[in-house]
């Protein structure tokens, strides 16, 4: 099991919400996960067992919906298409693909005991 | 430049007139020329050799001619419903039909043609009409309704455009008869092999043709029904009839020139020289009513031709009239006619290669120089596909044998033997070189050729030449379906029907690269639901569908759903919209009757959808697939059980249809439509598969769609019993699930078969494939394994799980969905405001419940 993990997140400020069984996942798919605080995660488990998370709010599109995207890779990169206009977003670091103004806040992802967790605060702000 | 600004008036508003203010006012940069248009008719210019497509839909929009307005240009006023009345030369100016006396420098005629009417007895009764403006078929179309489907209608004239006159009777529901004095149909266009031919084919198809028999006379009937005139042959055969419609050739329309003292031809129209000016050197004619040093041309390109020379003229131009390509292609009624060159082979020691294959129905003949070694020209019937390549050749070296140009078995001409100026496009008059120079500069599909260049625009019968030279300078048209498949949908449609592959692991394992996209995922489930009847969220098949298809319902801007259950036929039960209503208020929904019949219900969050489906499954409604690229509604009229109009019960056929192919997934949505008669008020012929009941059974039309390119679906069969509708509907769906392209809709699907409408047609009426087993078969498998997938999910504790907003707090709703209820409809809320950070977005939330 991978968790794309990002080094900057060791400091003990961190805080987790978890989301559910990494069974109940299903590869190439994503839910959405409310974080304490209220923001709101889209949690994937990628086909190869890769977990990552990245913002909920389509920025294009204004709503809660990154979720629900199409999950897949651009050249390479694992990335989420929306899906209200399609754009693809990078699973890797949220920035989006189609138009650099813009991009998602990345999660971090933690494994603990088969339940998986997302952290409260985004490692990465757009 | 207003003091010295000369006036030219156009007496004429047809394609011809409108050319020349077109070319003059587009050349005319510095304002010389102001014009006055004097139009007979109200409408403005129309195409009038696309008169026959006017039958059908009846849109009088549709054939206007772009820019016959001028609007914004204020050198241009046209009058419309005002003719030229007379002409005074002397003093230079016309008096118009409303008494107008207007001052011109120059004035162009182009008053175009009258229809021929021989004058046999009985050739004014009211049922008899000419077939040459929108007002002729509007007045057919109301004597052929008002006789009733099958009613016979006469076309005295067997050329061109009695054949059209014919056709149009025949899509208005009538028995068409044909009368032509000639020993054969289109004798200006083809020889008597060619015409038997012709013939054949055209009763084939419906048509009562009489060669070789004039009209002696038309009586009236006096009795009650539908047939109102008797029409007695010169072989003393008698035709009782509806109408008549005469289409017995043109003539040029002269006689305001005659009347004014203009120079007349020796056989009619205005006589003029080769820079089309008349007796008077102020006065031009062009078009239909010049006769350009005695010879008048009655087809539209020439027409053109001699509105640009008089445009060049007034603006100190030299042109002169280059002589004109006669050359006529066209399909009647599914049948291929081409004529070009010197097709009756008149030139001195001229000599015929001729194929005549009665069995296969086509004629071909060449008609080549006295040593064989040059085309000369040609006429193709049944199968015209050589006349892109042939046409050009005309004037020029053979490139292979005669016989063999025109064999099925023979050379196949290359794009390579044309030289770089023959014409391939000859509506437009695009050259080869410039197809080859758009091609060059990077056009690489047919729809860039034709944006760069306008080649293949009108008729489109150069398309498969256009393809060739593609081919030729060596561009791959990728089918890629993007990058992680470098095959088609339909390929792949093959890799999974041949190998039995069910997932998409290991489809792009094996054939493909990566690990997939919003592109190939979605594509993949709907080839996977195509071929199986599993449910569409079960197992691996659950991570490939796009949102609609995995929440089984329609995902709006906000991030919620709409929900529209089933009505097969728009039929709904009281209680069913009793439960609809309920379930409405209940949560709030937004609720609109859409276009298909159907009860759109807005606003549903995730969690909701399984409350709201548990209601309407318990009243017995389904899912309907408004979501999905498949089957969406069969819409449907009354029919024959309500209305004192209908032919069939239609709504009881669109129940039917509804429930065989509901569930079916498609390369794109799928719509049907059945109406009950010709009133159509269905609007069959909107959609993907068109039903229309006759008097006898049912008339299938395939390949309507509206979206971005409207498209009139066209007649596939006519007059099917129950049973054979349904074996060719299955045919065709099964046929464009497939082989179409991923999101390709039914009518680009079918223009972009090889081999065209007949192909289709051959495919699956006449099993020309013999796969019609096969794909009946397939389609009976869809129809047998069909669930209702709402149903499935609410038996289903593990799929019903997924509908939540949130994993980790099932109950809770989204916070950040809200609806503004204060207007008159309510509308949905988006996020924040353009431009504004997404992580405060959510912040500014509310933190729900």
């Amino acid at each position: 099991m991978t968790v794309i993990d990002t080094p900057t997140i060791t400091t003990e400020t961190v805080t987790w919400t978890q989301a559910c069984r990494l069974d109940f996942l299903i590869p190439g798919r994503g839910v959405a996960v409310l974080l304490k605080g209220g923001r709101q995660a889209a949690l994937f488990l990628l086909t190869d067992g890769t977990l990552a998370a990245v913002g909920n709010i389509d920025p294009f599109g204004r709503a809660a919906v990154m979720s629900r995207g199409i999950i897949g890779d651009r050249g390479g990169v694992p990335v989420v298409a929306s899906p209200l206009l399609k754009q693809a977003f990078s699973l890797i670091d949220g920035r989006c693909l189609d138009d650099e103004s813009q991009s998602l806040p990345v999660y971090a992802v933690q494994l603990d005991g088969g339940v998986v967790a997302v952290s409260n605060e985004p490692v990465q702000t757009p | 430049m207003n003091s010295t600004r000369k006036t030219a008036v156009v007496v004429g508003h047809g394609m011809v007139g409108h050319r020349f203010v077109e070319a003059l006012r587009s050349r005319d940069e510095a304002g010389q020329w102001r014009v006055i248009i004097l139009s007979e008719e109200k409408l403005p210019a129309y195409d009038r050799v696309g008169l026959s497509y006017y039958v059908g839909n009846w849109n009088a929009d549709d054939l206007a001619l772009p820019g016959n307005m001028y609007d914004g240009d204020d050198l241009v006023d046209l009058r419309l419903g005002q003719r030229g009345e007379a002409i005074d030369l002397a003093a230079k100016t016309v008096t118009s039909t409303s008494g107008d006396v207007i001052a011109y420098d120059a004035l162009v005629m182009a008053t175009g043609s009258y229809p021929f009417v021989p004058p046999v007895p009985g050739h004014d009764l009211p049922e008899c009409f000419v077939y040459r403006t929108i007002d002729d078929l509007d007045g057919i179309r109301a004597a052929a309704e008002a006789a009733g489907p099958g009613a016979h209608g006469v076309v005295v004239g067997g050329g061109l455009l009695g054949l059209e006159a014919a056709n149009a009777l025949r899509l208005l529901g009538m028995t068409p008869h044909v009368i032509e004095y000639n020993g054969r149909l289109m004798p200006a266009q083809v020889d008597a092999g060619g015409g038997a031919i012709l013939e054949k084919l055209v009763t084939d198809i419906g048509l009562n043709v009489h060669t070789g028999v004039g009209t002696a006379k038309i009586v009236s009937i006096e009795e009650e029904g539908a047939d109102k005139v008797t029409v007695h042959l010169s072989d003393d055969a008698e035709i009782k009839a509806s109408l008549v419609v005469f289409s017995a050739g043109v003539r040029p329309q002269d006689a305001l020139a005659k009347a004014s003292g203009l120079e007349i031809g020796a056989r009619g129209g205005i006589l003029t020289d080769l820079a089309l000016q008349t007796s008077d050197p102020s006065v031009y004619a062009i078009g239909e009513c010049a006769a350009i040093e005695g010879v008048c041309y009655g087809l539209v390109a020439p027409g053109y031709t001699t509105a640009e020379i008089v445009a060049d003229r007034l603006l100190g131009g030299a042109g002169e009239f280059p002589g004109a390509d006669m050359s006529t292609k066209l399909k009647l009624m599914g049948v291929d006619v081409a004529s070009f060159g010197d097709a009756h082979g008149t030139t001195e020691g001229a000599l015929e290669v001729v194929l005549h294959d009665a069995a296969k129905g086509t004629y071909a003949k060449l008609v080549v120089s006295d040593d064989a070694q040059t085309l000369l020209g040609g006429i193709l019937v049944g199968d015209a596909s050589q006349y892109a390549a042939l046409r050009p050749l005309v004037g020029r070296p053979l490139p292979a044998d005669a016989a063999a140009l025109i064999s099925p078995a023979g050379a196949e001409l290359g794009a390579d033997s044309l030289p770089d100026d023959a014409q391939i496009c000859s509506c437009n008059n695009v050259s080869k070189g410039a197809i080859c120079g758009a091609i060059a500069e990077g056009a690489c599909d047919i729809p860039a050729v034709k944006s760069c260049t306008n080649a293949g625009t009108s008729c489109g019968g150069c398309v498969p030449m256009i393809k060739k030279l593609l081919e030729q300078s060596g561009v791959a048209l990728s089918k890629s379906l993007c990058e992680h498949f470098t095959q088609s949908r339909a390929e792949l449609y093959d890799v999974v029907a041949v190998t039995g592959i069910r997932t998409f692991s290991e489809l792009i394992a094996k054939h493909g690269k990566g690990s997939g996209c919003d592109i190939c995922k979605p594509t993949v489930a709907s080839i996977l639901a195509s071929t199986s009847s599993d449910h569409i969220l079960e197992g691996e098949q659950a991570a490939l569908q796009d949102t609609n298809d995995h929440f089984l319902a329609n995902l709006q801007k906000n991030g919620t759903y709409s929900v529209v259950p089933r009505m097969p036929g728009g039929e709904v039960t009281a209680d069913q919209l009793i439960v609809i209503g309920e379930v409405a208020k209940e949560f709030g929904l937004y609720v609109k009757v859409t276009g298909g019949q159907r009860i759109d219900l807005f606003g549903a969050r995730v969690e909701q959808l399984p409350l709201i489906w548990k209601r309407l499954v318990d009243v017995g409604m389904e899912s309907g697939h408004a979501y999905g690229k498949s089957l969406r509604t069969v819409k449907s009229c009354v029919g024959s059980t309500w209305c004192r109009y209908g032919q069939q019960d239609s709504v009881g056929m669109a129940v039917l249809l509804e429930k065989r192919y509901r569930g079916l997934r498609s390369p794109h949505k799928i719509k049907l439509a059945v109406s009950g008669c010709a009133r159509e008020c269905a609007e069959a012929r909107g959609k993907d598969v068109g039903v229309i009941a006759t008097e006898h059974g049912w008339n299938l039309y395939v390949g309507g769609n509206g979206g971005l390119t409207p498209k009139h679906a066209v007649l596939l069969a006519g007059d099917l019993d129950d049973e054979t509708l349904i074996s060719y509907i299955d045919r065709y769906l099964m046929f464009y699930i497939r082989t179409a392209d991923r999101l390709q809709r039914t009518a680009p699907w079918q223009e972009a078969l090889e081999g065209g409408f007949d192909y289709l047609k051959a495919v699956v009426c006449d099993d020309s494939l013999g796969i019609a087993g096969d794909l009946e078969a397939a389609m009976a498998k869809h129809v047998e394994g069909y669930k209702d997938e709402w149903a499935a999910v609410l038996e289903d504790e593990n799929k019903l799980s997924r509908f939540v907003s949130f994993v980790n707090a099932p109950d809770e709703a989204d916070p950040t969905i809200s609806f503004d209820d204060s207007g008159e409809r309510k509308v949905p809320v988006l996020l924040g405001l353009p431009g504004m950070p997404v992580g405060v977005a959510s912040d500014t939330a509310p933190a729900g419940k």
